[in-house]
């Protein structure tokens, strides 16, 4: 029961963390943010990989490798998705240079 | 039970996530932050590796692989007005990806679980939602179907039927945990995303993305409290918790409740737009006569849509605007909350185009200017400046703050046609004998405009 309590703990908490952080983003950035706070769910890749890996017939292996396929695509997608529209905003010095380069 | 070690480098990948998030409220450090995220869950990937030992290694690593080459692939080919698309497909594999772990999960769950159980029913149920319901989003953005709401006579009692054997199912599963139940919960929960999105309407397409995002999160969460797994524990919340601030913050930015984005098509017919365009008569000019109007203006203010982007013409736009600020005019983006197809996608795309983000202005900001503007251009958007927003109580829009470009002394709209916005609307300023319509591709266009200002 403790560790349930814990784990209750954790999930409050990390709800007030999220609020607090995601309310200081500014708008122009909003659509990074989704693709971003995207990217993190993929996480869900670490339970893929625990209960795949515990797999004990054909059938659970299966659907646990498709699990994973999501997942990654869903992470490492996600991250390099939010990477290239970050690239976009860049210093107004770096973008002269580009202009005129 | 997984080693101390195992523990502290989830906590610290956790972090990484928390930073991460935090940094996006800078463009300065924006990009450094999501590398620390990803950073965050390459840890995290390498401790389950080494802490759990699962067996089944080289499968395992194979569709590792697969993931990563679609993943990378994918999001390096995409357009940037494809974006949107692309995050609710993302989501929507996340969001399937939850819903078969906690599948799997079943035969390990116990009825004396009930905690556990619980948290296992709502992952399948929600994670199936969030995948079917990502895939209508999907299919709607990248207008492989209508982008209008759709709707047929019976679908809220269907609807509500859904949800009530959802519901049910998942109390069944709760007491009984079996995998077959687990099975039909997760049709069903399929069954209720695809209703659940069908009758949204593009101009809202955006919000229910968030809104999905911020399922899959909560999903992700309750599949940690089922592994017992505190980073998936934590980086759910998070996700969920932004996901939900953030759908909150856009709907209000619609002036609208996200309840009546998700379900005002269903309630009455009211939100069905037009889709095509009437046969008054419009004031057509050349592109000379456009370029005469914006050469003498001395305040002009640009309302960038997404058919700029389409047409690839934010460069030619910028250069015209470069123009146009070497004769002394004076120039500024007005740039509206959701203008785009997601919330604050048009700065992407003007970001794209090295346009100096200073002369980017919010709506908020710039709407007070209108009234003493010259010449307001209107480059691809439509519903943004669609005055039906103020006006008209029965139009999908209505409520939406809208950039005030009816209150300038003149409007130009570059046009391809006079179909309708992505909301599916007809806009009055069309036919307002203080506009003139420029039409042709935004790039073609804005190509001549820019040879006729020259020569003005």
């Amino acid at each position: 029961m403790t560790e349930s309590i814990a784990l209750l703990t954790i999930f409050v908490l990390a709800a007030f963390v999220g609020v607090e952080v995601i309310s200081k983003v500014s708008a122009t950035l909003h659509t990074p943010l989704m693709s971003g706070a995207n990217a993190i769910h993929g996480v869900i890749l670490v339970g893929a990989i625990i209960v795949t890996g515990q797999a004990e017939s054909t059938w659970v292996m299966i659907v646990g490798l498709l699990a994973i396929v999501l997942a990654t695509v869903n992470m490492v997608g996600g991250f390099v998705v939010t990477d290239r529209m970050l690239e976009m905003f860049r210093g107004p010095g770096s973008r002269k240079k580009e202009l005129h380069k | 039970m997984i080693p101390t070690w195992a523990q502290i480098g989830y906590l610290v990948a956790a972090v990484c996530f928390i930073v991460a998030l935090k940094a996006l409220s800078s463009p300065k450090t924006a990009r450094a932050g999501n590398g620390l995220g990803a950073a965050g869950a390459v840890l995290a990937v390498v401790i389950t590796f080494v802490a759990y030992k699962p067996d089944h290694l080289a499968p395992i690593l194979i569709a590792l692989l697969v993931g990563t080459v679609v993943g990378v692939v994918g999001s390096r080919r995409v357009q940037m007005t494809q974006m949107p698309q692309l995050v609710a497909l993302f989501n929507g594999v996340g969001g399937g990806a939850a819903a078969l772990v906690a599948l799997l999960e079943l035969s390990e769950v116990s009825a004396d679980q009930t905690v556990s159980a619980i948290a296992t029913a709502f992952t399948i149920l929600v994670g199936a939602i969030s995948f079917s319901g990502s895939i209508v989003t999907f299919a709607k953005l990248q207008e492989l179907m209508t982008t209008r709401p759709v709707t047929f006579p019976g679908l809220p009692v269907l609807f509500v039927a859904g949800l009530l054997g959802g519901i049910a199912l998942a109390v069944w599963l709760v007491s009984d945990p079996r995998v077959w139940v687990g099975v039909l919960l997760c049709l069903v929960g399929l069954a209720i995303g695809v209703m659940l999105v069908l009758p949204v309407g593009g101009a809202d397409v955006p919000i229910v993305i968030s809104l999905l995002n911020a399922f899959t999160g909560l999903t992700v969460a309750a599949g940690g409290y089922v592994l017992h797994n505190s980073l998936l524990l934590v980086a759910g919340t998070l996700v969920g918790a932004a996901g939900t601030l953030l759908t909150k913050l856009m709907a209000d930015a619609m002036g609208r409740s996200v309840f009546n984005i998700l379900f005002g098509a269903v309630r009455g017919g009211s939100t069905l737009g037009a889709g095509e365009a009437s046969e008054r008569p419009v004031i057509a000019g050349t592109s000379e006569d456009v370029a005469i109007l914006l050469g003498y203006a001395q305040r002009v203010i640009i309302v960038p849509g997404y058919g700029l982007a389409v047409a690839q013409a934010q460069h030619t736009l910028r250069d015209l605007v470069e123009e146009l600020q070497g004769r002394g005019v004076k120039v500024d983006y007005a740039i509206h909350p959701v203008a785009g197809r997601m919330p604050g996608h048009m700065n992407v795309l003007l970001a794209e185009a090295q346009v100096p983000y200073e002369q980017l202005r919010e709506m908020d900001e710039i709407n007070g200017d209108f009234k003493s503007t010259d010449v307001v251009l209107v480059v691809g958007a439509n519903d943004v400046v669609n005055p039906a927003a103020r006006t008209t109580p029965s139009a999908p829009i209505y409520g939406m703050p809208i950039l005030n470009a009816d209150e300038a002394q003149r409007v130009i709209f570059l046009k391809r046609s006079m179909r309708p916005g992505f909301a599916g609307i007809e806009n009055e300023l069309l036919y307002d004998p203080r506009t003139t319509l420029l039409f042709g591709d935004a790039r073609e266009s804005l190509t001549k405009l820019l040879a006729a200002v020259k020569n003005v």
